[in-house]
Formats: structure tokens, C-alpha cells, sequence
């Protein structure tokens, strides 16, 4: 796996972890967000969405609105 | 301060409330009920002779030395036998008993060499000072026959058995029994022919159960038990008190020394921790301190490939600092970072984070946590609000029902599990606590002497989340929710939500069974005695955390104990067993890349202002790369530079291949450390380490006490380690000024709430602190959660269980799940260079005889193991100790590194490496892979120093 592939299994897994929170999008981004680098932040957010969950994805999207909005 | 061994009082202390007062001797004295007469007698300050009496064990009246006379009663009881009475009156010392000790001394040594001034005892000797004491002068019996001249028995590499010193007063057997539990020692033979036995006449200690705790030879009141290293050297002049730098148990010990050389560790009575128990790492493995491949001398290299070059301090530093300087103007301050270690003081792993805050630029620091129990600090944050466990190890004492989730303690928290073991034997007159093991080896505590779990659930690795699901399960579908303390202390709702999930019938023991393949039967039994027979404590350990659903297991283990209501008194609680000596220190301190110390987020901009206004810089707000995310930035090219304290990642981390692909993409890589460990294969600079002997900090164990470590010699090296890190700190320009770690310690206090009461002045008061220490809990805090959760309401989180995406397969069929033996400590660095070897002198893979006969291979054999990371070789033991498909071995020894093996996949929570689920497949073997042929090559020429050429 390089960096991206493993980023990539990292959001995934992330969000089939918190599938049964209230707001499962929501927890995934603010994972995210508390957790990572800027780096893999950044990494993650220029990759296309196609190796994501539905979830995941959905959550990297509010990742990038509030990466724009802070 | 001149020698003096610890006081025995003679007979254990008693925890009775009531108050008896009696006379002894002319003069009262006011003692718990249930106390001997000779322990009020030691209270009061007077010494009664005695022999088979030692404060670690029972009374055994058997020596008939400590005889006193009481009014009213007949004859002379033996004092320590006999309880205290209100009004009692007690004479120790009258013509009478006199006559009557010089009787009984004059019979033991009658059968005793007289060798005192050659003796490794002599001037620690309990029965040459009773002797003195009774007045005896002469033997009068023509002896015809003794025990003189029979063999000794020296087959252990840390003490000798001298049959002929033994006064046969069980006391060694009483200890093994009592203190470590064991039960290997026995009497054999009655009357003249009684002899102690560790086990049949044909065993010697070595051959036998023993241990090697140390507990027998604490015991022995003369030379028959007695540490090689004191028949070598001789008796100590002087001891100091300090703490293990092994296990998370953080034993306090008695650093016993002559000049600057130790003589033994011996453990400390008043120690809170162990009690005054201790395990063959700490009492005895200590060795390595002096060992000769100990490096004392800075070394530099311009390549990896290039011998090493001795240097001063002073070049080392400046050196070091000109490389971290180049490497972030070329690369950017993002691409510094620096490792903190669990095996370091509190103080030295705060300076290395905040080296890498302050002065490096970024939150690049971790710590060898994110290996072990990362998972713990996110699941117990999220669940209580506090990342550590809730309970201090006296609570065990109280427990009524002890569940064990994948922690092994005889092997990895000896000590501790000594202390579990006694209550699980009920030795205190109630009836013995109830044991649950949930684990997929049929582990040593599941059936030891006097102790049978009452479940074991064995299953199958990676299933964890399932098994606690299932509990959960049986516990809210069949009513067994403490309703009352979750309505009070709990949210309600996400209670509710929880108790919802949990019920679904998708969730039932006997639905998941096919999964975890523990039997639902005793997988509800189980649910059924840990909700419903008194308190129920959990401790758990790395098999619960190292897995891809660490974070989760911890929360599930949250969970079950708040929907119990075992949480905020003795006896219940979430005990994580740490594996390492400052695992919970390093955390406290601050070394994950996300937070300040006391876990205080790293983007709150008012923590981050306290700190900046301190340090006089200002910080990043941003969260920092964790260890294996370094990993993968250095092996895209971005991350450069990497400073490593106290750690051994290439040996320790998982996927050695890419462990050793992102070292060797940087372009300085720092080990700061006691000896060429292998991570330093791949290093520039070495930076040689200090001991825990040769420096001053603290520790902090897995009860959230801190302990102070203190200097017993100079260190080797000649700078203690936070020393190091000041000096580089300095010499990249930054104005630190510690002249001692107790200025070190001050500023943690000073900035991190849960430490605000934390001083060295207090420390050496108290002996211990367990934090928090506030305003509120000036002395510490033994229980957590006691009025209500750190966080406020308890929170229930959903764990959904959600399968490793390790599979085994056709061409990895088995599964592996690694861990640690009692005689060897993590990477082995350490107690590999201690006699400990003896008990461990190469990792062996256990397998099961179905999988063993299905593959040809018979214990002995070498194996092939091969997984899709890597593949090594070592040799298999065959055991049903194992289950079938399952694969154990230890990381213990450089030459197997289980760690090729292992994968990088990780907790999704933490990234905390999932070391204990990894699809392999095992064949026969003739010889080492490729890898380890390679490996072996790379290790010698890594190694080389260049010799000095004196100049003419």
C-alpha cells in the first residue's frame, strides 16, 4: 500500500467505525480533522472519491467545506 | 545513610478499624485489633526474638523463639500466634524466657556451620543476630550427626540453595505460597530428613515451577537462600529507594549499593504498588546497566553505510543541531520529528515533546504508546473523559468477580498478578473472587494452584468487539443493567440507543457464535457472573488495543462496566495493564502529536496559549504526524529527520520492511539510547543513553502513580538523558535552563491541571501520588469517577463489530497473535543481556497438534513463517495451550523479528498497529530466510566503530 492507498483504507475504516453514530458523516470528518496532519489532510482531499464508501466520501466533502471555511 | 534492612514487624499488619490497647513490657501501646503481640511489640519499638515470623507472611509458631508471658495465662505462647487483647499484659524479656530462647538456640545452632566471618550473610543475618540477642554462648551437645556439608544447589543464575544453612522454617515456602503464589517449593521429609524442596527431590530450582520472584530468598532468614551477587561482592552499605524501570506494575525497590556498585534490588515494603513482591526482571535483571555493549560515547556517520566515528559531547551536539538546521531549511519544518519513550522518566519524554513543539516547529512527536495502548487513551477519553485507568492495584483486594480480556499477567504484570492470584485463591478468610478469561490461549492464570477460572472464553483473534457485544447482549436482554447508577450517572438516551443495539438479535451470543467461536452458552454464563456477582473489575492489556479495533474493544469494555454500574468504588472498575514501565507517563506528558500534556487538544487555542506564553514561542495548531504516518512521509520523500529516545521501532513496529524503508529514507535519523539497538542500523547520529540507575525522575504506572526514580551512580555516559536532550535543545538555540528534574517536573505542574499538586518535595513526602492531585485531591486520587464521571455524564458509544480486513485464506490459513514472557521484557534489549536468557533463549511459535500434525512439524522442529508482510524462521512448540488455527510466538529477539510478519494495519481510531491478527502459514524449514541472512549481514556492518589511530 503506498501513502494514498493507505489513507484511502484509513477513511473507509474509519466510517465503517462510526457507521452507528448519530451523524456518522460528521464524526468521520471531525476524526479526521482532530487527528491527522495537514499532510494527509491535504493528501486526501485532492484524491478522487472513487475508493471511498459512500460515508466516507460524503464526510471528506465536509472535510474540504470546513477546511475552506476555517 | 548506613545499611539497615527494612523493619519486619514480625507478622502481617492488620486493616481492623478497632483499637485494642495493651502493656507490653511496662508500657502501652494501641494497635488494630487482629494484630499479633509481636507486631504490637515491633509498633511499640521492642524486639522480640524470632525466626519463622516475617511480616510478608502468616504466623507460622513453629521456631518457639518469640515466646512471651502474658498475665493470667499459662505458660509462654508463642507471641506471634497469639492476637492482642484490650488490657493485656505482656513481659518479653524475663530470666525465664531467657533460659528458654537460649535453649532453643543453642538446639539450631547446634546443626548450623559456624562459619559467620566467611558467610555471604554475615552482618545480615537473622539467626546470627537472634543468637546475639538471647546471649548465647556455647553449645553444649556432643553432635553426632547434622545437615552440614549437603550440596548446594546453585542451578539459578541469580541465587544459591544451601541446604546446609537451613534452619527449616518454611519460610520460603510460605512466601512462594503466599506473596508470589506459585506454590513451588514444598517440605519434603519429616523431622530429621525435612528438607525444602523445590518441588521432587529429583528438581533443582531451575528444573522446577519456581519463578525466580525473589520472594524466598527476601524470605530466608539465613544464607540458604542468598543472591549470588552478594556471596560475589558482599553485604550493602547503604540503600535507596527507587522504582522498576520494567512492567506498567512500577515496583518500588531498595536499591542496595556499595559505593556506586549495586549490590541487589530489593523490594520495598512500603512500596503501594507491589507491596514489597517483586518479579525476576526487577529483582534481579539488571545486569544490562553495566553490560559491555553498553555505548558510552556520542557517534556520528555521514551514511548509514559508513563505520561509526566516536566523538565528544560537545561535537555530537553541535553536529546535531547543524543537521536538524540543514534539514529544515531544505525541507521545510514539517519534515523534523521526534519519538518520546515509554521507558523514559516523565521529565525526559516532556522535554523531547517539547523539543519537537518548541524548537522543531511542528507537533511531529509520538511515543511508543501509539504501539500499545493509544487505543486506551482514545476509548477512556471518550467514554469516562480520562485516558487511564480508574482503579489503584489495592482495589483488587475488593473484587468479587475479576474479568481478564486479552492480558496475560503472570507473564507480563507478574507482580500484580501475584496480588490478583491471592484474592483469587481467597487466601484473606473470605470466599475467593470469581475468575472470566476471555482470550484465545489458554493462559497461566486460567488454572494455577488453588485458582480455576470459572470461564474461559477462548476466542478467535480479532473477535473482541463480537464477544463484549454478546455480554452486552445477554446483559441488557435478560434485565441485568444497573438501572439505577446508569439513569444517575450515564446519559439515559445514549444509554438507551446502546441497550437497543446491543439487543438486536443480530448481537446474540448464539448468533455471533460462528464468528468469535466462543460457545454461547458460557459466553451468557459468563455475561450472567460478571453483571451479577458483586464487583466486577476488568483489567485488560495489548490483546484487547493491538488490534483494528482497538479504540473500540476499550469502549466496549466501557461500556459493560458502566451498564453494571461497576464504576467509582473499590473493587470494580477499567483497569488497562500497561505494558511498559511509563506507558501512562509518556501519555500524561504529552507525546501524542494531537495533544498538550494532560490531554488537552492541541487546537484549543487557550491550552495552546498557556504553553506559548511559558515557552515563549508559538505553536502549531495543528495535529502532527503519528509514528507510522512519519513512516509513510518518509518513504514518499517529505519527512527527513527523526529523533528517537528510548525506543527500538525497527524491532517493535510492525511490518519491519517498511519500518526499515522509511528509515532509511531519511537523512538523519537521532537514536538516543543504551545500546546499537537495531533502528540504529539505519541512524547517523547515536546519542548514548542513562540507565534508570543513573538518573533522577519520576515514572508513572498503570494506577496513575507517580513514583520517583532517583540517581544510585554516575552515569556511565556522563549526562543523564534529559541532560542530552537540554544540551541539543541549547545547541539549536533554545534557552533552557533545568539545573535539576524537579524544575522539570514543576513546569509539567505548572501547565497541566491533573499534576497541579505534583512536586519532588511532595513526592519524597508521600512516597507516591496518584493524579489527579489538585486543589481538591491534595493527596492524589486512588479511585476515579467516585461522584460522577471526569466528562460529566458517562457516555455509551456503539461498537459495532466490523471484521479485520486481515483474512486468512488458502495460502495463509492460520492466524498469529503475538506477546511477551514473564522472563523477557518487549524488544529484549534489556533483559537479552541479562542471565534472564536462561528462561527464554529464543522465540518459539506454539502451535496447536491438529495444525502441528497437519504440516509434519514436531516440537523442536525449525518452521517456516510466512505471512503476506514477510517471513521468518523459528522454532515450533507444540501445545493445546493454543487453539486450533491459531499461532502464537513472542517478539523478544532480534534474530526471529515477528515483525517481518506482522501487518500495517492498524486501529482505525489511533493507527495503533494490529500486531495480534495476522493470516499466516507455517511449513517445515532448513534454515533462515533470505531476509534474515540479509538482516544478519546488515547487522554487522551497521555495527562496526572505526578504531582511533593515535597520532604519532
Amino acid at each position: 500500500m503506498n501513502t494514498v492507498e493507505r489513507l484511502v483504507h484509513m477513511v473507509n475504516q474509519i466510517a465503517a467505525n462510526l457507521a452507528t453514530d448519530n451523524d456518522p458523516v460528521a464524526a468521520t470528518a471531525e476524526h479526521i480533522l482532530l487527528f491527522w496532519d495537514p499532510r494527509m489532510k491535504k493528501l486526501i482531499l485532492e484524491q478522487d472519491r472513487s475508493g471511498l464508501s459512500t460515508v466516507a466520501a460524503t464526510a471528506i466533502d465536509r472535510l474540504r467545506e470546513t477546511q475552506n471555511a476555517g | 545513610m548506613t545499611y539497615q534492612p527494612q523493619k519486619d514487624f514480625g507478622t502481617p499488619e492488620s486493616r481492623s478499624s478497632e483499637a485494642v490497647t495493651l502493656i507490653i513490657d511496662g508500657r502501652e501501646v494501641t494497635v488494630p485489633a487482629g494484630s499479633s503481640v509481636m507486631r504490637a511489640a515491633a509498633e511499640q519499638g521492642t524486639s522480640i526474638p524470632k525466626l519463622c515470623a516475617t511480616d510478608s507472611v502468616k504466623s507460622f509458631g513453629s521456631c518457639r523463639l518469640c515466646l512471651v508471658e502474658i498475665d493470667g495465662r499459662k505458660g509462654t505462647p508463642a507471641s506471634c500466634t497469639t492476637p492482642v487483647e484490650p488490657g493485656m499484659v505482656v513481659r518479653t524479656q524475663t530470666p525465664h524466657l531467657a533460659k528458654l530462647r537460649k535453649g532453643v538456640m543453642e538446639l539450631y545452632i547446634s546443626d548450623h556451620p559456624l562459619d559467620c566471618l566467611t558467610c555471604a550473610a554475615n552482618g545480615d543475618c537473622e539467626l546470627q543476630d537472634q543468637a546475639g540477642a538471647v546471649g548465647l554462648r556455647d553449645v553444649r551437645y556432643d553432635v553426632q550427626a547434622t545437615h552440614l556439608g549437603l550440596e548446594k544447589d546453585q542451578s539459578n543464575p541469580y541465587f544459591d540453595f544451601d541446604p546446609s544453612k537451613c534452619i527449616a522454617c518454611s519460610r520460603c515456602i510460605r512466601a512462594c505460597d503466599e506473596v508470589q503464589g506459585t506454590l513451588a517449593l514444598t517440605m519434603e521429609g519429616r523431622g530429621w530428613d525435612s528438607k525444602i524442596s523445590a518441588g521432587f527431590a529429583s528438581d533443582d530450582f531451575m528444573g522446577s515451577e519456581c519463578v525466580s520472584c525473589g520472594a524466598c530468598v527476601q524470605a530466608c532468614p539465613t544464607a540458604t537462600l542468598v543472591e549470588k551477587k552478594v556471596v560475589e561482592v558482599g553485604t550493602p552499605e547503604r540503600s535507596v529507594v527507587t522504582t522498576c524501570a520494567y512492567c506498567g506494575v512500577g515496583c518500588t525497590f531498595r536499591a542496595e549499593m556499595r559505593g556506586e556498585h549495586l549490590v541487589r534490588m530489593v523490594p520495598y515494603k512500603d512500596g503501594k504498588a507491589n507491596r514489597g513482591h517483586s518479579c525476576v526482571k526487577g529483582r534481579f535483571a539488571w545486569g544490562y546497566a553495566q553490560h559491555q555493549e553498553r555505548i558510552l560515547k556520542p557517534m556520528i556517520r555521514q551514511s548509514i553505510s559508513d563505520p561509526w566515528r566516536e566523538v565528544e559531547w560537545d561535537e555530537a551536539f553541535a553536529y546535531t543541531a547543524s543537521e536538524l538546521k540543514r534539514i529544515s531549511n531544505t525541507y521545510g519544518k514539517q519534515s523534523l520529528g521526534g519519538i518520546t519513550s515509554s521507558r523514559c522518566t516523565n521529565e525526559e519524554t516532556f522535554l523531547v515533546q517539547k523539543l519537537v513543539r518548541a524548537g522543531f516547529g511542528n507537533n511531529n512527536v509520538d511515543t511508543c504508546a501509539r504501539v500499545c495502548h493509544s487505543p486506551t487513551g482514545y476509548g477512556l477519553k471518550t467514554t469516562f473523559g480520562t485516558s487511564a485507568g480508574t482503579q489503584d492495584f489495592d482495589s483488587v483486594e475488593d473484587s468479587d468477580v475479576i474479568l481478564i480480556i486479552g492480558a496475560n499477567p503472570t507473564d507480563g504484570h507478574p507482580v500484580f498478578a501475584s496480588r490478583m492470584k491471592r484474592r483469587l485463591r481467597g487466601q484473606d478468610g473470605r470466599p475467593p473472587a470469581k475468575l472470566i478469561v476471555i482470550d484465545p490461549r489458554r493462559t497461566d492464570i486460567v488454572r494455577s494452584p488453588h485458582i480455576e477460572a470459572q470461564h474461559h472464553l477462548p476466542l478467535r483473534p480479532g473477535t473482541n468487539v463480537a464477544v463484549l457485544t454478546a455480554m452486552a447482549h445477554v446483559i441488557a436482554t435478560e434485565g441485568l443493567a444497573d438501572e439505577a447508577f446508569i439513569r444517575e450517572r450515564c446519559d439515559w438516551d445514549e444509554y438507551s440507543h446502546w441497550a437497543e443495539f446491543v439487543s438486536q438479535a443480530r448481537n446474540s451470543p448464539e448468533n455471533l457464535q460462528p464468528v468469535t467461536l466462543v460457545e454461547a452458552d458460557e459466553l451468557r454464563a459468563a455475561a450472567r457472573l460478571y453483571a451479577t456477582g458483586g464487583n466486577g473489575a476488568i483489567y485488560y492489556g495489548l490483546g484487547v488495543t493491538e488490534h483494528s479495533q482497538g479504540s473500540s474493544t476499550v469502549m466496549a469494555i466501557a461500556n459493560l462496566a458502566m451498564a453494571t454500574g461497576n464504576i467509582g468504588r473499590r473493587g470494580v472498575g477499567v483497569n488497562p495493564l500497561r505494558g511498559q514501565n511509563n506507558v501512562q507517563g509518556a501519555c500524561d506528558m504529552g507525546s501524542f502529536p494531537h495533544e498538550l500534556s494532560g490531554y488537552r487538544h492541541i487546537s484549543d487555542g487557550d491550552t495552546r496559549r498557556l504553553f506559548e506564553n511559558d515557552w515563549g514561542v508559538s505553536l502549531d495548531p495543528e495535529p502532527g504526524l503519528r509514528i507510522p504516518n512519519m513512516l509513510d512521509a518518509a518513504v514518499d520523500g517529505v519527512f527527513k529527520a527523526l529523533y528517537i529516545q528510548g525506543e527500538d521501532i525497527l524491532h517493535s513496529d510492525p511490518n519491519t520492511k517498511h519500518v526499515s524503508a522509511g528509515l532509511a529514507a531519511m537523512e538523519c535519523v537521532i537514536v538516543h539510547d543504551l545500546f546499537l539497538n537495531e533502528t540504529a542500523h539505519y541512524a547517523h547520529i547515536f546519542l548514548p543513553g542513562s540507565t534508570f540507575l543513573e538518573k533522577n525522575g519520576t515514572f508513572t504506572n498503570a494506577e496513575r502513580r507517580i513514583q520517583p526514580v532517583r540517581k544510585v551512580m554516575t552515569p556511565l555516559n556522563g549526562l543523564e538523558d534529559w541532560e542530552v536532550t537540554q544540551k541539543l535543545a541549547q545547541a539549536m538555540g533554545l534557552d533552557w535552563n533545568y539545573s535539576h528534574p524537579s524544575e522539570i517536573m514543576d513546569e509539567i505542574a505548572r501547565l497541566t491541571p491533573t499534576f497541579a499538586g505534583v512536586s519532588f518535595d511532595r513526592l519524597d513526602e508521600e512516597g507516591s501520588l496518584q493524579w489527579p492531585v489538585t486543589e481538591d485531591a491534595p493527596d492524589g486520587t486512588p479511585t476515579m469517577h467516585v461522584d460522577g464521571f471526569v466528562r460529566g455524564k458517562g457516555k455509551f458509544v456503539v461498537t459495532d463489530y466490523v471484521p479485520t480486513d486481515e483474512k486468512t485464506g488458502p495460502r495463509f490459513p492460520l492466524l498469529l497473535t503475538t506477546g511477551r514472557i514473564l522472563s523477557q521484557y518487549n524488544v529484549g534489549a534489556q533483559t537479552r543481556r541479562t542471565e534472564n536468557v536462561v528462561w527464554h533463549a529464543e522465540d518459539l511459535l506454539e502451535i496447536h497438534p491438529i495444525d502441528a500434525e497437519d504440516r509434519g512439524v514436531k516440537s523442536g522442529d525449525w518452521v517456516r513463517l510466512a505471512s503476506r508482510a514477510g517471513e521468518t524462521t523459528l522454532r515450533a512448540t507444540v501445545t493445546d495451550r493454543v487453539a486450533p488455527g491459531v499461532v502464537y510466538t513472542t517478539f523478544h529477539h532480534a534474530v526471529t523479528q515477528a515483525n517481518v510478519v506482522t501487518t500495517d494495519y492498524s486501529d482505525w481510531a489511533t493507527n495503533c498497529p494490529e500486531y495480534k491478527v495476522t493470516a499466516v502459514q507455517i511449513s517445515a524449514s532448513n534454515g533462515p530466510t533470505d531476509w534474515q541472512e540479509e538482516y544478519e549481514a546488515l547487522s554487522e556492518r551497521a555495527r562496526r566503530i572505526a578504531i582511533k589511530v593515535p597520532a604519532e
